[in-house]
């Protein structure tokens, strides 16, 4: 493939009456284009059909029924997972209730070091999940490769070491498992997502039957696979494939102790209401609409950076995607100007190239959705701007795309859209930038930049949220305690707070 | 006049007429009120239910609550919600701490009022001076859950993070039905320790600690709003607590399963955390505990990156 090279800048006088004015502007369409650079596929090993993985076992579905899983970058299937009944949710809970009783009396610090092996095989196997979590979710490589693989890993590596240290964790309290935790997880980072709720689950002593989502069931599967193959005692962690019905059987079964959700906050309701008659503790990782902030004496490339990974990182497909912006009103012009060409020098396309920025959309459905929001933006008046890029012919695309001219009212301002779709607000006084922020039911996440410390304070500790990232974003450790206030859920994830969602302190 | 005339002589414990009644002196009768934004209204429903000992002697008349004065409460909460959650840990200790010693010296009434309500006189002492022992348990953690209960996280990466226990915000609480005023005052120094604001149901069959816990509350530096008592019916408004759009926790004292239940269930509306204090022991040192603050606290983390 032939490297096209032109000059990448153009200096165009914009305002040449007097010459003081040089508008440098980037014509990036004119500029590089790149070679393709695809990650290969060829030492990948996928089967054709997964079962159920139940008490160390991958075991045909009860009903014999399978569903396929699609490369939404090709829409071509990649493989075929069981569709799991209430029959087998019932097998699956039985077998982590028959396993809890040996689990958690094991010596603790045996029962870490088999976590400890599941993150190093985990590490060993890298390559191999970063690309299959690429192909069946959509993702870019890139992320794939350096975020969710990596991060997942270390979420294990991390609560092994807290197996058996359980009585330093709490203060005066000693604490025990609670028993069989259902665990729900959503297709944004599935691997990522499994390892925050397995790794704490069976580090503090108990045993879990995962679901993973619909349409990215494949590296879950990898991992049982894993699992297995790390010498896990039978049925300390199940993981199972379906849709909703198979959630909701999860969701009911009698002998779960646990339920752990992340997804939407309509099904988070759905789900504490289900279970309000019951002994079944909860943690709700739900929905969020996070505003990050940009103050006018903030370092303003980076914060277009900062911009750029808040809202497309993942393809939107981030609960804590910082998808309302606010600028301050003296800089505004600047910082959408530099935005919108830095959204023009992302690549949107194969999720398998290394270049790849934004990859493709997880599903046809949630591709209508974005588009549907996007139409309503639009019809509510907000001026839309997109992505000149090029995307492919076959597969689910969006391009980055903003809205400016946002009022709070809006409800591409209001309601999480799970997309690539950022809207545009200005403000002129800290006071009324924290008042817009937290004017929504939601509360997970939130973005500041300024160079001045004080400020970052004053404002980190007015806004309501779980999360917030000052002159950063979207950075996750497990470590670091994630999850968010009000309707974005409660309990959380990572760190002392995300094992104590698996302990009775008694 | 009437004194000299009539041979009033209340029984000895009654509130109509308490300990310092004599035989030529008609006792003056405290009316029992809401306590809301710092103020003292009767309910705006006019509604009332008649308290009785048990041998059947009138106590008194106590508001019956309706929903508008919940949502005046949760109005006049959520107002003071930012002025107390932003005072220095150190400044809410001295206020929970001032609560214990204008509590301290008016142990007689407050005794006074258990035993007409049933408890013995040596139950109701016990339960009094553990209230004011509880006020400065709970004042003493003010300024040192967050040191409990904080991180700073070793992140992988060249990052600064720390994370930190935030006030939820305005809390309903429940109070338990018995033990009617240590169960209070352990819910409502365990929430606004950790710079909640609250709204408080107090016990329906023996509310007249509560009211009194009201003057308390008055005369010791709590900002107006910061705790609102009401008096009434639970099962009118609980429905009215679990719904309200504006309220970020219920703390329910009780075993009650259906109204758990139901708790659960109906917070679903904008998610407010559902607390249960069940089989609590109040007296006893179960009661205290961080883990009282930090149920009523969200975790906030924040990053910043180094070097950069």
């Amino acid at each position: 493939m032939k490297t096209k090279r032109k000059a990448a800048v153009k200096a165009n006088k914009t305002n040449s009456s007097n010459g003081s004015m040089v508008d440098i502007s980037l014509k990036f369409d004119e500029g590089w284009s790149y070679s393709p650079a695809p990650e290969s596929t060829d030492h990948v090993s996928i089967k054709e059909r997964y079962g159920l993985f139940i008490g160390g076992k991958f075991v045909k579905p009860a009903l014999g029924k399978y569903f396929a899983t699609i490369n939404p970058a090709t829409e071509k299937k990649i493989s075929e997972v069981a569709n799991a009944s209430s029959a087998d949710v019932d097998k699956a809970v039985k077998a982590a209730r028959k396993a809890f009783g040996p689990w958690s009396s094991l010596p603790a610090r045996e029962r870490g070091k088999y976590v400890y092996r599941i993150s190093r095989m985990m590490q060993e196997k890298a390559r191999e999940l970063a690309v299959i979590e690429s192909m069946d979710g959509g993702k870019a490589i890139r992320e794939a490769r350096d975020i969710d693989i990596p991060l997942a890993a270390a979420h294990f590596f991390y609560y092994a070491g807290w197996a058996d240290k359980l009585d330093y964790a709490f203060p005066n309290k000693k604490p025990t498992p609670l028993g069989v935790a259902g665990q729900i997880i959503p297709w944004n980072f599935p691997l990522l997502m499994a390892a925050w709720k397995i790794a704490p689950a069976i580090a503090a002593g108990n045993t879990v039957v995962l679901k993973s989502a619909e349409t990215t069931p494949l590296t879950s599967m990898k991992l049982a696979e894993i699992i297995q193959e790390a010498g896990l005692p039978d049925g300390v962690v199940n993981i199972i494939t379906g849709a909703g019905d198979t959630g909701a059987a999860l969701v009911n079964h009698p002998d779960i102790d646990k339920i752990a959700f992340t997804g939407s906050t309509g099904v988070g309701k759905i789900i504490q209401n289900a279970i309000a008659g019951t002994d079944k503790k909860v943690t709700l990782e739900l929905g969020g609409k996070a505003a990050n902030i940009i103050l006018d004496d903030a370092p303003l490339d980076q914060a277009v950076e900062g911009i750029i990974n808040g809202i497309y990182f993942n393809q939107g497909h981030v609960c804590c995607a910082g998808s309302r912006l606010f600028v301050q009103e003296d800089v505004a012009d600047t910082v959408i100007r530099k935005l919108k060409d830095r959204m023009q020098t992302l690549i949107v396309g194969d999720p398998l190239d290394k270049n790849t920025d934004i990859g493709a959309i997880n599903s046809k459905e949630q591709l209508a959705t974005i588009n549907r929001y996007i139409k309503i933006g639009k019809n509510e008046g907000a001026d839309f701007y997109q992505s000149k890029c090029k995307i492919p012919n076959k597969g689910y695309w969006c391009p980055p795309t903003l809205f400016l001219n946002v009022s709070q009212s809006h409800r591409i301002a209001q309601e999480e859209i799970f997309g690539p779709v950022l809207a545009v607000q200005t403000f002129r006084t800290v006071d009324e930038v924290i008042e817009k922020a937290n004017n929504t039911p939601y509360g997970l996440s939130a973005g500041i930049w300024t160079d001045k410390g004080s400020k970052i304070f004053n404002i980190t500790a007015k806004l309501n949220a779980g999360v917030i990232w000052a002159n950063t974003y979207n950075k996750f450790d497990p470590t670091s305690p994630f999850g968010g206030y009000k309707e974005s859920g409660f309990g959380r994830e990572g760190g002392l707070p995300g094992l104590q969602a698996y302990l009775n302190l008694g | 006049m009437p004194t000299t005339t009539k041979k009033a002589k209340p029984k000895e414990g009654s509130h109509r007429g308490s300990a310092q009644s004599s035989a030529n002196r008609l006792n003056v009768q405290k009316t029992y009120k809401l306590f809301i934004g710092g103020k003292f209204p009767r309910t705006e429903s006019g509604r009332y239910y008649t308290l009785k000992s048990a041998e059947g002697e009138q106590l008194g008349n106590i508001c019956r609550a309706s929903r508008k004065d919940f949502r005046e409460s949760v109005l006049a909460a959520r107002a003071a919600f930012k002025g107390w959650s932003a005072k220095s840990a150190f400044n809410r200790s001295q206020i929970l701490y001032r609560l214990a010693e204008m509590l301290e010296g008016r142990q007689a009434q407050f005794i006074d009022e258990l035993t007409m309500q049933g408890s013995t006189k040596v139950a109701a002492q016990k339960e009094v001076i553990a209230a004011v022992d509880r006020l400065v348990y709970y004042a003493g953690w003010c300024d040192k859950y967050q040191q409990i209960f904080s991180a700073v996280n070793p992140v992988a990466s060249s990052h600064f993070n720390f994370s930190v226990l935030e006030p939820t915000g305005v809390v309903v609480i429940v109070a338990p039905e018995e033990n009617s005023l240590i169960g209070l005052v352990t819910t409502a120094a365990s929430a606004i320790a950790g710079g909640n604001t609250s709204i408080i149901l107090a016990s329906e069959s023996k509310p007249l600690c509560a009211v009194s816990f009201a003057e308390v509350i008055n005369t010791s530096d709590v900002p107006g709003g910061v705790i609102n008592i009401l008096t009434g019916k639970l099962s009118e408004l609980i429905g009215h607590f679990t719904t309200h759009m504006d309220v970020n926790s219920i703390v329910y004292c009780g075993d009650d399963r259906a109204m758990i239940k139901k708790i659960k269930s109906d917070s679903t509306s904008n998610l407010k955390r559902p607390v249960f204090r069940t089989a609590i022991n109040w007296l006893s040192a179960e009661a205290e505990t961080p883990y009282f603050i930090s149920d009523m606290q969200e975790t906030k983390t924040t990053w910043h990156p180094i070097g950069i």
